[in-house]
């Protein structure tokens, strides 16, 4: 969705916000964060990076040490009823009341949530969910993924702008993986916010728009997705040899080169967004030094390398 | 106010006392039915009046007390305990209501279903002996002020429950032997002078106290010491509450 400059103004602003649970861990450190409106951001992170302790923070559900968070435009702690009425969060766990119809558990949810009855509304989410033929069946009688379907659905009752999924693939299979994903980018058309959390990076690579890092309870970094990629980003170019080494040798040792461990291919890294990548000048360099090879390729990193590493080497990865 | 969020848990409550409503409704009047069988035709019928009051229609208050007591506290633990265990409680905490609001839809559906236990057991005791009510309203007030006061009471104990098991401890450990022992089933002027004492330390005698007075007009405490203790209990249980609510004790991180 085009950002307008209405939609300009972030609609949830997380500022020096900490949190340290009662045994004294501290699950997160000082921790800004501007969401624009209308956007999918994707909050990736280890486990117990801080992830699920932001969200549901930002949702009310643990309170934060300090600092302050506002969600569409309300304080959510002096003005928590407006700030949470439009905020819908899908949890990480498949939390659901077992022994209630689908139907009533959503109606239940939009109600909770201060919204007056819709069957018409609440018979849309379902269809669009595919759970309109279950709508009587009990929920201890759906298998995972729909389940998970009644989550969303439930997150969805009360027409939140503002939609929390923390992990929501986890489990699921591929059809339902695919229908999510195609229901997100319809609600971000609608114009609703979405922040999500997935271990599967080349799903946030495919659907955000902007990416937050989170690791040991910091947010190492908040940048747009193709920024990120290109910033971070690395491109390499493999050289498939005539002959085989068994170590680079010194001549070339200037270069930044790694060798395969079956010493079959010359592996060179390079920045792509410099003028100069090297690459002339390094195959020259080969040439002089009779290195024959009979194939290259070059290929660039994914988000999930860039994951991997600011995770384990922010400081070497942002410099 | 959020009322289609108090609409909301108190339908969402009451959905699940009818859906169960075998265990809910039938197992409570079957086993004061048997108590009245048991106390009321078989022994009863073989004691004196206790204040004019034949023996069998003298236990009906303290056997409704005992139920409503129970039922009160069991349906209101459980209603807030089940969201616990279960997870879904995520929802609750993340949804625009106050704690106001969720003490009104919980406790209101968990006193909604003890009243009307309550009340049934009343038309089962009229199958097997006669009674009178001689103050109805003040009968129907101290039956509802009663049990608002032990499902919030309930309410508590389910917030601070962290497994099945201590659900069960405060009902069975100690209502249950306090109800016995607070003249369900005996006038207090009946004990030796020092139990008599030592008896007006047990809070179940002013709510059964009261509850008798509603019926016979007699009571073995002023009707008005009654109504203050369950008042008081009331203002304890929402102070202690509110304070639950304010600081997210075993609810919020």
């Amino acid at each position: 969705m085009p950002i307008s400059a209405e939609n300009s103004v972030p609609i949830i602003f997380v500022r020096d916000v900490n949190k340290t649970y009662a045994g004294g861990f501290q699950a997160l450190k000082k921790i800004n964060l501007e969401i624009k409106r209308g956007e999918i951001f994707a909050l990736l992170g280890p486990n117990g990076a801080g992830k699920t302790t932001l969200i549901s923070i930002i949702c009310g559900i643990v309170k934060a040490s300090s600092g302050t968070i506002i969600a569409g435009g309300h304080d959510i702690v002096r003005d928590y009823r407006a700030a949470r009425a439009s905020i819908g969060l899908v949890p990480q766990e498949l939390y659901t009341d077992s022994f209630e119809s689908v139907w009533a558990t959503i109606k239940f949810s939009r109600g909770l949530f201060g919204k007056a009855p819709n069957a018409t509304y609440l018979e849309k989410v379902l269809r669009d969910l595919s759970l309109w033929d279950k709508r009587d069946a009990k929920i201890m009688t759906l298998s995972g993924g729909m389940k998970r379907r009644v989550l969303i659905a439930k997150a969805l009752a009360h027409e939140p702008t503002i939609l929390f999924l923390d992990e929501p693939s986890a489990g699921v299979d591929v059809e339902l993986r695919h229908d999510m994903w195609r229901m997100v980018r319809e609600l971000r058309e609608q114009g609703t916010t979405i922040i999500l959390t997935t271990h599967y990076i080349e799903e946030a690579e495919d659907m955000a728009d902007r990416i937050g890092v989170i690791s040991q309870g910091e947010l190492i970094v908040v940048e747009d997705k193709d920024v990120l990629m290109r910033k971070l980003g690395k491109k390499q170019l493999m050289l498939t040899l005539r002959q085989p080494m068994t170590s680079i040798p010194a001549e070339l040792s200037v270069w930044p080169l790694a060798l395969s461990d079956d010493g079959h291919t010359l592996v060179y890294s390079f920045d792509s967004q410099k003028e100069e990548t090297g690459i002339a000048e390094l195959l020259r360099t080969l040439g002089e030094h009779n290195i024959e090879f009979k194939d290259l390729r070059s290929s660039e990193s994914s988000l999930e390398d860039i994951f991997v590493s600011l995770v384990h080497q922010p400081k070497e990865a942002l410099e | 106010m959020n009322i289609y969020g108090i609409r909301a848990i108190y339908h969402f409550e009451m959905a699940r006392t009818f859906r169960t409503l075998w265990e809910s409704i039938a197992a409570p009047i079957l086993t004061t039915s048997l108590y009245f069988i048991v106390f009321g035709k078989a022994i009863g019928s073989r004691m004196g009046n206790i204040d004019d009051i034949s023996y069998g229609a003298f236990i009906i208050p303290g056997l409704v007390m005992l139920n409503l007591l129970n039922e009160s506290i069991s349906n209101a633990s459980f209603g807030i305990y089940m969201p616990k265990w279960a997870g879904t409680i995520y929802e609750l905490l993340s949804a625009p209501v106050s704690w106001v609001e969720i003490l009104i839809g919980y406790v209101g559906a968990a006193a909604t279903k003890s009243v009307m236990l309550g009340l049934l057991i009343l038309g089962t005791a009229r199958i097997f002996v006669p009674y009178q009510i001689a103050h109805p309203l003040w009968m129907i007030a101290f039956l509802l002020l009663t049990a608002v006061t032990f499902s919030l009471f309930g309410f508590i104990i389910g917030l601070w429950a962290d497994n099945f098991q201590k659900l069960q401890v405060v009902p069975m450990l100690i209502v249950t032997p306090l109800t016995f022992l607070g003249g369900a089933f005996y006038s207090i002027t009946m004990l030796p002078p020092l139990w008599q004492k030592i008896t007006l330390f047990n809070p179940m005698v002013y709510l059964i106290s009261g509850f008798r007075w509603c019926f016979y007009g007699v009571a073995d405490v002023h009707i008005g010491m009654s109504i203050g203790m369950t008042f008081g209990f009331l203002i304890i249980c929402l102070t202690f509450v509110g304070w639950v609510f304010k600081t997210g004790y075993k609810i919020r991180n």
